[in-house]
C-alpha cells in the first residue's frame, strides 16, 4: 500500500508546476507598465500554455492508467502493482546484457534477438513482396491470376504457418522467421500493387509521349509515385511482424521476448511478464514512429 | 502549302458503360509546317480528343492521320504535348523533369554535357534558370506551366500540342505566358496545335482557328484564317478593327451557330 503511494508521487510532483504556470498566465498585472516586456511575457505564456496543453492530457491519461492498474492489483493480489513492477524493471535494466546460458540472458539480448528475427523475416518479405506487388500492379492479367491466392492466404492466422515451417526447415529459428515472413508479406504485396496501379494517368501519359522504356517508367515514374503506398505497406508489415514475434517465439523458444515471457510465466515472475508487455509496446511504437518519419520524406 | 499534319475522315467512337459514344465524325484537317492552329469549341465538343488523337494517346476508330508523311501509330516525342495540368513529375526538380525528356530524345546521339546544355537552354527560354533546382510544388502554377512548355520545346518536336495550356492560370499570368509563347513560336518556328476555350487567346496566337460543332459526333464547323501581321502585340491589337472582326466571327460561331445551353 505504501509502495503505491511512493509510485504515484513522481506523477503528482510533476503535475504541480504545470498547473502553476497555467494559473500564472491568466492575470497579467505587471505587463501594462512596459508594453514590450508585456508582449514578450505574453508570448512566453502562450508557448508555456501550448506545451501544457500538449503534455497535460497524456500525463493525465497515464496517471489514470496507473491508478486503474493499482486498483486491479489491489483486487487481484496475484498481479503486481506499478511500484513492484518498476522496482523489478530497474533491476532488470541495470544489467541488460548479461549472459548466463541460453535460457537466462539479459533483457537487451532478448530485445535484440526478437528484432533480428523480425528484421530477417521482414527483410525477406520486402525483398520478395515489393517486386511482386510491383508486377501485380503493373500487369492486370498477373494481378487477376494472383488475387484469388492472395485473398485465400492472407486471412490465415500467422501461427497456422508454423508447423509448415518446422516441417520444411526442421529447426525452430528458421520456422519463426518463416512465420514472420509469411504474415508480413501480404501488406507489402497489396500496398505496392495498389500504389503502382494508382499511378495517375497524367504521369503515364507523360511516359507515353516521351516513349520511355519500361525500366525508366518503373524507376522514374511508377516507383516514386507508389512510394507513399509502399511505405504504408512497410509500416503495416513491420507492425504485423512485431505483433506476431511474441507468439512465434513462445512456441519456438530460443532467446527472444516471446520465449522470455513464456519462461517467466513458468517461473511465475509476473512482473517480468508485465515489463515484457511494455517493452513490446514501446519498441513497436518506436518502429512505427521511425517509419512515419521516413514516410514524411516521400510526401510530395 | 504542303500538308504537314493531316487528319482525313477521322471518327472517334468511345465504348463506355452506356454503350458506344461517337465523339468525333468525319474530321478533316491539314496543317502546314510552322503553322499555329487553335481548336476552339464548347466544352464536351471533343477538342481535347482531336489533340489526343494527333498526340497518338488515342487511336481513331476510323480514318487516317499523318504527321510529316508518316502514319501516326502511337505517342512519340516528335509530337510533344503540353498538358492542361502541367503533369510535371513532383519527385523531380524542374531541371530533372526537362532532362528526362531531353535524355529520351537526344540521349542516344549526344553526350551528357550536351544534354545538360539543352536542358539549361530550355529553362532559359521560358525564363526559369533561377528555379531549376526547385521542385514543382515549390513554384507557382504559371511557372509549372512554363516548365511544361520548356519540357515540350526541349524535345524539338515536329509538332507542339497544347491542351488548354493556360486554362488553369489567372488572367494576368495567362496573358504573360501567351506573350512569351508568341515570342518563342516566332523564334523557333514551331508547328503548334493548341486546344483552347478562350476566344481572345485563339485570335491572338493563331494563324487559323478551327471551330468545332457541338457533340456528340462533333466535327469541324468552320475554319477561320487569322490574317493579322506578326509580330503581334496585345495592346496594338486592342485597337485593331480586323482583330475585333475576327473575334466577332468566332463569337458568332460559338454563341449563334453553335449556341449551347449552359452545361
Amino acid at each position: 500500500m505504501s509502495a503505491t503511494v511512493v509510485a504515484l508521487k513522481p506523477e503528482a510532483t510533476e503535475a504541480v508546476p504545470v498547473t502553476e504556470s497555467k494559473s500564472g498566465s491568466t492575470p497579467p498585472p505587471v505587463a501594462e507598465a512596459t508594453p514590450v516586456a508585456g508582449e514578450k511575457r505574453q508570448r512566453i505564456m502562450n508557448i508555456l500554455r501550448s506545451i501544457t496543453l500538449a503534455v497535460l492530457p497524456p500525463m493525465l491519461g497515464l496517471a489514470f492508467f496507473i491508478l486503474i492498474w493499482v486498483g486491479i492489483s489491489l483486487v487481484a493480489p496475484a498481479l503486481p502493482g506499478p511500484a513492484k513492477t518498476w522496482d523489478s524493471a530497474v533491476v532488470l535494466f541495470s544489467d541488460p546484457f548479461y549472459n548466463n546460458g541460453p535460457n537466462d540472458q539479459g533483457i537487451g539480448w532478448n530485445i535484440l534477438f526478437s528484432l533480428q528475427r523480425v528484421g530477417t523475416g521482414f527483410g525477406m518479405a520486402a525483398l520478395i513482396g515489393i517486386p511482386l506487388g510491383f508486377v501485380l500492379g503493373r500487369f492486370k492479367f498477373v494481378n487477376d491470376m494472383a488475387s484469388p491466392i492472395i485473398s485465400l492466404l492472407r486471412p490465415v492466422s500467422p501461427l497456422a504457418w508454423l508447423p509448415i515451417g518446422l516441417l520444411v526447415f526442421k529447426a525452430a529459428d528458421p520456422a519463426a522467421i518463416w512465420v514472420i515472413f509469411i504474415s508480413s508479406i501480404w501488406p507489402l504485396v497489396i500496398n505496392t500493387a495498389m500504389g503502382v496501379s494508382k499511378v495517375p494517368q497524367d504521369y503515364l501519359n507523360v511516359a507515353r509521349v516521351l516513349n520511355l522504356s519500361e525500366w525508366k517508367i518503373a524507376t522514374k515514374i511508377m516507383l516514386p509515385s507508389a512510394m507513399p503506398y509502399i511505405l504504408t505497406g512497410i509500416r503495416l508489415s513491420i507492425g504485423v511482424a512485431w505483433l506476431v514475434i511474441v507468439a512465434a517465439e513462445m512456441l519456438t523458444g530460443g532467446v527472444g521476448l516471446g520465449f522470455w515471457v513464456w519462461d517467466e510465466w513458468n517461473n511465475l515472475n509476473v512482473e517480468h511478464i508485465l515489463i515484457a508487455i511494455f517493452v513490446v509496446g514501446i519498441v513497436g511504437l518506436l518502429l512505427e514512429q521511425a517509419l512515419l518519419l521516413l514516410a514524411k520524406r516521400f510526401n510530395y | 502549302m504542303e500538308k504537314y499534319v493531316s487528319l482525313e475522315y477521322v471518327d472517334m467512337v468511345f465504348s463506355g458503360r452506356q454503350g458506344k459514344f461517337c465523339a468525333l465524325r468525319d474530321v478533316n484537317l491539314s496543317i502546314t509546317q510552322g503553322e499555329f492552329v487553335s481548336v476552339i469549341g464548347h466544352s464536351g465538343c471533343g477538342k481535347s480528343t482531336v489533340l489526343n488523337l494527333i498526340a497518338g494517346l488515342l487511336m481513331p476508330s476510323n480514318g487516317v492521320m499523318l504527321c510529316a508523311g508518316r502514319e501516326i501509330g502511337g505517342p512519340g516525342p516528335e509530337r510533344a504535348v503540353v498538358f492542361q495540368n502541367h503533369s510535371l513529375l513532383p519527385w523531380l526538380t524542374c531541371f530533372d523533369n526537362i532532362y528526362l525528356a531531353v535524355e529520351r530524345v537526344f540521349g542516344s546521339t549526344e553526350d551528357k554535357a550536351s544534354l545538360k546544355k539543352r536542358t539549361h537552354e530550355a529553362l532559359a527560354l521560358v525564363g526559369l534558370t533561377h528555379s531549376e533546382t526547385k521542385f514543382p510544388n515549390e513554384i507557382s502554377g504559371g511557372m509549372k506551366q512554363r516548365v511544361g512548355i520548356a519540357r515540350a520545346l526541349a524535345m524539338e518536336p515536329k509538332v507542339l500540342l497544347m491542351d488548354e495550356p493556360f486554362g488553369a492560370l489567372d488572367a494576368l499570368t495567362r496573358a504573360h505566358l501567351q506573350d512569351e509563347l508568341l515570342g518563342i513560336v516566332q523564334r523557333t518556328g514551331s508547328t503548334v496545335v493548341m486546344v483552347t476555350h478562350d476566344v481572345d487567346e485563339a485570335v491572338l496566337l493563331s494563324d487559323r482557328i478551327v471551330m468545332m460543332t457541338n457533340g456528340p459526333a462533333a466535327t469541324i464547323g468552320e475554319i477561320l484564317t487569322v490574317d493579322l501581321a506578326r509580330p503581334r502585340n496585345r495592346l496594338e491589337l486592342a485597337e485593331n478593327p480586323q482583330y475585333h472582326h475576327l473575334r466577332g466571327e468566332v463569337l458568332r460561331f460559338l454563341y449563334q451557330r453553335e449556341a449551347k445551353a449552359a452545361a
